[in-house]
């Protein structure tokens, strides 16, 4: 494959990374902290829509499990990166085993991300049979089977308390490529072999099988894909906000993830970070009106839950006027003035609507 | 040791997850939508008691009609608002609606009257306890099951004694045939939602009964409680709704003594299990419906 056509056939990639790499720049040159903490918490978050992607997107099937694994990978990396002495302060009953360890950053992370890719292989290959309704409530048990277990094994995550001690290593510049790397796996994902017979499956599970698709091994791949990501990126987070506790990782993140995806269209990478981008901006908008109300202390009371109430409600209206979200199942690519050929013949336009077949109401 | 006092609990619990469970399926059978939001309606059965407290001294029963009443109308609001618009995209789009509208719900709650617990008003009886056989038992727990039965035989009559209730029936083995033949769809949909609301609305009474107090996040355990109940039960049939519930109650509390100590707090965490067990073997659950979850390989 020539240079020319590798470009041609990747703009969306390269787009999209050049517009996260220009971001990060912009906010590198403005030096602010306050925006500095916003724009890496967006690339870990867009890391995390990303790894909803990969498996929702491409097979239709509504994953709650992301935050589980996020927390997975958050635990997992900092029994690893934490020193001796912060874990004998702050898990004193941890098993003797992983109290002396020590472990460079990079490594605990990736220890945290495959934690998290071998919980869903082990655990997840029976799940994949079931569809919609029932496929739902599976995940949807795992996300608060997980929780259980991470909110009960004081062992190793201090129970429903707070998790202190965490030493910091995520900066702009680390969330950044990782999120620009996540961008490409996600990206290549999506259009390998495995992706197109999985998003097939999507679009029509008979017609998939009839033409030899093993629809269950396709989904197997994508959501130990998307576990592994959701991991990483919860191990890049645990690494920035150095403390936590496991309700950080239940339904309340989720749902931040899921209006990301929604939003921006699930069946795209552009979709997602688009999303991300623009659900970031308005949390931030609508977050900083909530305080500027409680600190003027205009109303009697403080403000709370309006962000959420706001975010819901935009979230109901893109599902009733554009249930594909804003990108409808399209890619951005590069403008074919620029790559100086007509390509009417695009290879990833996606024209089902809401990847699922339609209801019969 | 099973004592009366075990057994009545055992069944006052199963009683409420039978209401539940039957809550949630009436939805599903007909929209195959797994409402999320469900568990907010007991919230707001728990604030609307709050709410009218404040206001005049009004007897407890007639608060407890009208929070039951807003229960209902929420439901249908739900219904109107944010369901039927979404209705025709796809069964995914249906779902995170719930889920945002659950949020949505709950966040109301937090803005609107405080992310801090407040107290509900209880009539007397709830904190009395009668003499039966040589032991004390909690009227609440009788009282529970005495609704749980009388509002089954009420619907059961509504289910096969009316033209609705038919209606509503066969709907919910077959949607597309019944509006075929003629029923409104609207209507079906509108019904459904509102008599969830009201078995939600009834719970609500109860659970905010136990610790008298209701909280912007009360209605996740009573969602997970639905979301159990049910799938033992078969999601597609009504009469397992029921005695999903029952099966539940009577099993969480056996959990309870069978259970070592140490084990205890994962009782959530093994209900779980069982769920995703039951949907790999046997996804129609214990009562088969009109026709099985479809499932691929």
């Amino acid at each position: 494959m020539g240079l020319r056509e590798w470009l041609e056939r990747n703009s969306t990639f390269l787009v999209l990374a050049v517009a996260l790499v220009v971001l990060a720049a912009i906010t590198f040159a403005i030096g602010d902290l306050l925006i500095e903490r916003i724009v890496t918490v967006l690339f870990i978050d867009l890391v995390l829509v990303l790894a909803l992607q990969v498996f929702m997107g491409n097979s239709g099937i509504l994953s709650f499990s992301v935050a589980g694994f996020m927390g997975i990978g958050a635990y997992g990396s900092v029994l690893f990166s934490m020193s001796p002495a912060a874990k004998a302060a702050a898990l004193p009953d941890l098993y003797p085993l992983l109290s002396g360890v020590q472990l460079p950053f990079l490594a605990s992370v990736l220890i945290g991300g495959l934690l998290a890719a071998l919980v869903a292989a082990v655990v997840s290959y029976p799940l994949m049979r079931l569809s919609d309704a029932a496929g739902v409530i599976t995940i949807f048990s795992l996300l608060v089977i997980i929780n259980v277990v991470l909110v009960h094994w004081s062992r190793l995550t201090n129970g429903p308390r707070t998790l202190f001690g965490v030493e910091r290593f995520t900066y702009l510049g680390t969330s950044a490529v990782f999120a620009v790397l996540f961008l490409g796996v996600a990206w290549w994902f999506k259009e390998s072999s495995v992706g197109l017979k999985l998003r097939a499956s999507r679009d029509d599970a008979f017609a998939a099988a009839a033409v030899g698709i093993n629809i269950v091994a396709v989904r197997y791949l994508a959501f130990i894909l998307s576990a592994f990501m959701a991991g990483f990126a919860g191990a890049l987070w645990a690494h920035f906000i150095t403390s936590f506790s496991p309700y950080a990782f239940y339904l309340s993140a989720m749902f931040v993830f899921l209006a990301m995806l929604v939003i921006g269209g699930p069946m795209s990478v552009s979709g997602a970070v688009i999303g991300t981008v623009l659900v970031t901006v308005l949390r931030e908008g609508l977050r900083s009106i909530e305080n500027n109300v409680n600190m003027s202390k205009i109303l009697s009371t403080n403000l709370v839950g309006f962000t959420e109430v706001v975010m819901s409600v935009l979230l109901v209206v893109i599902l009733v006027l554009r249930p594909s979200g804003i990108m409808g199942g399209r890619e951005l690519r590069w403008p074919a003035a620029l790559s100086g050929r007509n390509r009417s013949q695009g290879s990833t336009g996606d024209k089902s609507e809401g990847g699922v077949p339609r209801a019969d109401v | 040791m099973i004592t009366l006092d075990f057994i009545v609990n055992a069944l006052s619990l199963g009683s409420t997850y039978a209401l539940l469970a039957l809550g949630m399926v009436i939805v599903y059978g007909i929209l195959n939508l797994v409402n999320f939001a469900f568990g907010e309606l007991l919230m707001i059965t728990g604030y609307s008691l709050f709410v009218l407290s404040i206001g005049p001294r009004l007897p407890w029963v007639v608060m407890a009609v009208l929070a039951v009443g807003v229960a209902v109308l929420t439901s249908y609001l739900t219904e109107r608002a944010a369901f039927r618009p979404v209705r025709e995209h796809s069964p995914t789009a249906m779902l995170i609606t719930s889920f945002a509208v659950s949020t949505l719900l709950q966040n109301a709650a937090l803005l609107i009257i405080s992310p801090r617990a407040r107290g509900v008003p209880l009539p007397k009886l709830f904190s009395m306890s009668a003499r039966v056989l040589g032991q004390d038992l909690p009227i609440r727990n009788l009282l529970a099951i005495a609704t749980s039965l009388l509002l089954l035989g009420l619907l059961v009559l509504l289910l096969r004694r009316t033209v609705l209730g038919i209606a509503l029936r066969a709907a919910s083995d077959n949607f597309r045939m019944t509006r075929l033949l003629g029923v409104p769809a609207n209507l079906v949909i509108s019904v459904a939602f509102a008599i969830s609301g009201l078995l939600a609305g009834v719970v609500g009474l109860f659970w905010v009964g136990r610790t008298a107090s209701v909280t912007p996040t009360i209605g996740a355990a009573p969602l997970l409680v639905a979301f159990v109940a049910t799938v033992i039960g078969g999601m597609r049939s009504l009469a397992g709704a029921v005695v999903g519930g029952y099966i539940y109650g009577i099993v969480f509390s056996m959990i309870g003594i069978l259970l070592p100590p140490g084990m205890m707090e994962f009782r959530e965490a093994f209900m779980f299990i069982v769920v995703i067990l039951i949907l790999l073997f046997r996804p129609e659950g214990l009562i088969r419906g009109a026709y099985s979850t479809k499932r691929v390989g």
